[in-house]
């Protein structure tokens, strides 16, 4: 069974080998560039005293790339769910060689477990060698700029597109299990996949661990916002240039009770009418800061790992669920 | 060797077909005694039927005496058919018609006749169709 | 001998239509059977219930004594040629071949090859560009070389020119006279099944009509044609089969195991046709009885 499943796959296969060599061969040809050009202008950086002008231009060095590489993994595990899944099983209910492949002499069970086992394994390895690629290829830019929890870099690097992979697969094969149809099973396929993406991003990964908080006084170089408001004129916490490397949920104003500041503080604190902007502010931040003090709310980058891990094993557990669903519906009374 | 054919449209059983043919041909010499018949396989491949059918034809056939199957060789015939008594087939057309002119002469007319001798064939010879 | 195909009150329900219903069948080993019916009687729905592509609604099927594809060793008992042949249309003919040797326990690919090679196809070949001939014999292959005990074909013969038709049933004959392997065949074509079958089961508007060995049923059923009378004053023996009337005339098909002793009668056999073609218009017939009643309540 393994040897015919194989047989079948071989063009899709090849096709997805194909391409990982040709950006393989993109990559091993730049790649070196990039870390050459880090250690000789940023690493040296701080005795010049050109720091920012040194990242700035390792982070504009082959621009186009960088896009493209986000892009890619990005669609890499839909493709692969649309593409590997969907057609994995709706082409034979299509062609009608289901009747064929069913009636050999292995069960259905089997022929499922082998078709699906396969295709796992290769959605593995293509994205996770993808995912090594371009996690060695971008290290020297990621290492100057990189926000780890920005879900532009935290979804396409290292472990977690390894889980949407496995996840868009399976989502693929159960849309076609079920529908029938190659077509639909690939729209259902994109549109399950983007939907579960959207919510672990959106809503599930911020609550996956307690964050921790942070106090710091207000003062002269605080990130404070002084403006109209919807509600009128008032002041607000921005979280700009705080805790770089970590994911910053939000910085609020708050005294010793957690209150903000009432609207009728703010206006006897923060008065405008001074000679000039930079007087308003500082005479607002040094009244604030009488009662009260900015709470930040974030992940620290430590725990980068622990979250990629938890995203794999998410979407993989995901994925175990749908394939479940796939036996049960494979086995059932048609 | 002979080589079988078949008329769908004769209504005849197509296991009587070929008995039938193997009949007709030891009459007329095709077949004699040590000649081998074609294997089932053989047949079944000219003639696309069921190789039930072409076995049934010659275990009638081994029945009559005519052949005999010989494991792992084929279905050889022995016995050529015996010739007919031409004394009792005339004997037996002088009884018909004295027996048809008592059925005209009852006021019978030929249809009738033939009605009445399908049905008398058909009664005597009636294990032959099963 | 064992059945080798045996069903207890097997139905098949798709929505509230019944595809299959109430059928109850013992078919002994070593026939070749004609399962023949009208498009849509229920043909293909038995035979993928034998072959476990479908599950039954009502009863119980069993194919060579076990629930069909429970195991790897029954589904390796069972040649299946589905209807239309499928194939896989970018795979050749060479690795067809590959998946039933990889697929099949007791594949023989002595047989394939050979069987390949008689047919004059290129191993090379890519089943899309066969023709449906071809690739009917394609399948016939794939079933035959995995040693099937039953095998059971979907109108193989259905699409095909009459010359392709009559060299496949050419090949289905040689592989029973060769194999002694059991055949259930399905078809709307009688003229296909005549020659072939010794076995027939005909199946109308989802029920089985009649089954039994053809010999035997040709020996029991009578075309008898007089005046006209009601068949209700017939024997009891003698079950009606079809019937038509003029003022004058009656022709009954009738079924009975005894001899028809009555003279008013003129007693005539029946051809493999007729027998098919009398139990598929019974069916109609009947429907036809019941429509003014439907009218009513419409």
């Amino acid at each position: 069974m393994i040897r015919f499943a194989a047989l079948q796959f071989r063009i899709q296969a090849a096709i997805a080998f194909g391409a990982l060599v040709v950006i393989a061969i993109v990559l091993a040809v730049t790649g070196p560039h990039l870390v050459t050009l880090y250690d000789t202008t940023v690493v040296p950086c701080s005795t010049h005293n050109d720091c920012s002008a040194a990242t700035t231009a390792l982070t504009d060095t082959d621009g186009p790339i960088q896009v493209f590489l986000t892009f890619l993994l990005l669609v890499v595990p839909a493709l692969i769910g649309m593409f590997w899944g969907a057609p994995l099983i709706a082409r034979e209910f299509e062609t009608g060689t289901y009747r064929l492949a069913w009636t050999q002499g292995v069960t259905r069970t089997r022929w499922l477990s082998v078709k699906l086992g396969m295709g796992v394994v290769a959605s593995v390895v293509v994205t996770g060698l993808l995912s090594l690629m371009v996690t060695w290829w971008s290290s020297p830019i990621d290492t100057v700029s990189a926000k780890p929890f920005d879900p532009l870099y935290f979804g396409v690097r290292d472990l977690a597109p390894v889980g949407y992979a496995i996840f868009a697969l399976v989502l693929g094969f159960s849309a076609g299990l079920v529908m029938r149809r190659t077509i639909p099973a690939m729209f259902t396929a994109l549109v399950g996949f983007v939907a579960a993406r959207f919510v672990m991003n959106s809503w599930m990964r911020p609550h996956l661990i307690a964050p921790l908080h942070r106090v710091y006084t207000i003062n002269g170089s605080s990130p404070l916002n002084m403006g109209e408001t919807p509600a009128g004129f008032g002041v607000t916490a921005t979280t700009r240039g705080i805790l770089p490397g970590d994911w910053v949920y939000s910085n609020q104003i708050v005294d010793k009770a957690g209150h903000s500041p009432t609207t009728a503080f703010i206006d006897r604190a923060c008065p405008l009418g001074h000679a000039s902007a930079q007087a308003n502010y500082q005479t607002c931040a040094t009244n604030l800061a009488a009662r009260f003090h900015l709470l930040v709310t974030y992940q620290p980058e430590s725990r980068y790992w622990t979250f990629q891990w938890y995203e794999m094993a998410i979407f993989i557990g995901l994925a175990a669920v749908v394939v479940g669903f796939c036996f049960v519906w494979i086995r059932r009374p048609s | 060797m002979i080589e079988f054919q078949l008329d769908p449209a004769s209504g005849v059983a197509t296991y009587l077909q070929l008995v039938q043919q193997v009949h007709q041909a030891l009459r007329l010499g095709m077949l004699e005694p040590g000649d081998q018949l074609p294997t089932a396989q053989q047949v079944v491949a000219k003639l696309a039927i069921n190789p039930n059918t072409v076995l049934k034809a010659y275990r009638d056939l081994e029945r009559e005496g005519l052949v005999r199957a010989r494991p792992g060789m084929g279905t050889f015939v022995v016995q050529t058919l015996p010739g007919r008594d031409e004394v009792a087939l005339a004997r037996f057309l002088s009884q018909m018609s004295k027996l048809l002119l008592a059925a005209r002469a009852a006021g019978l007319d030929s249809d009738d006749i033939e009605a009445i001798y399908r049905t008398a064939i058909r009664n005597v010879f009636a294990e032959g169709v099963a | 001998m064992t059945a080798v195909l045996e069903t207890m009150g097997l139905g098949k329900q798709y929505g509230r239509r019944w595809a299959l219903h109430d059928c109850t069948l013992s078919i002994p080993a070593g026939n070749v059977v004609g399962l023949v019916g009208p498009n849509g009687a229920g043909k293909t729905t038995m035979l993928q219930l034998a072959v476990g592509l479908l599950a039954p609604t009502t009863g119980s099927i069993a194919v060579l004594g076990d629930a069909p594809a429970s195991s790897p060793a029954q589904l390796g008992k069972v040649g299946f040629v589905a209807q239309d042949t499928p194939a896989y249309a970018r795979l050749s003919i060479a690795q067809h071949l590959h998946m039933g040797s990889w697929l099949n326990p007791d594949w023989d690919d002595e047989v394939a090859t050979q069987r390949i090679d008689q047919l004059g196809l290129d191993p090379k070949q890519r089943a899309g560009s066969l023709s449906g001939g071809q690739r009917a014999q394609l399948a016939l292959t794939l079933a035959i070389a995995k040693r099937p005990e039953l095998l059971l074909l979907d109108e193989p013969v259905a699409s095909l020119d009459p010359l392709a038709r009559r060299e496949f049933l050419q090949s289905l004959m040689e592989v029973v006279a060769e194999h002694g392997v059991s055949v259930v065949l399905s078809s709307h074509l009688v003229s296909d099944l005549e020659r072939v079958c010794d076995y027939l089961v005909v199946l109308v508007d989802s029920h089985v009509r009649v089954a039994g060995e053809v010999s035997e049923l040709l020996a029991s059923h009578h075309r008898l044609s007089g005046l006209r009378r009601n068949p209700s004053t017939l024997p009891a023996n003698q079950e009606v089969i079809e019937q038509s009337h003029t003022d004058k005339q009656s022709t009954l098909l009738v079924r009975t195991e005894e001899p028809i002793l009555d003279p008013n009668w003129t007693v005539t056999p029946i051809t493999f046709e007729d027998l098919v073609l009398a139990y598929m218009s019974q069916a109609r017939d009947t429907k036809h009885l019941g429509r003014p009643a439907l009218g009513v309540v419409s």
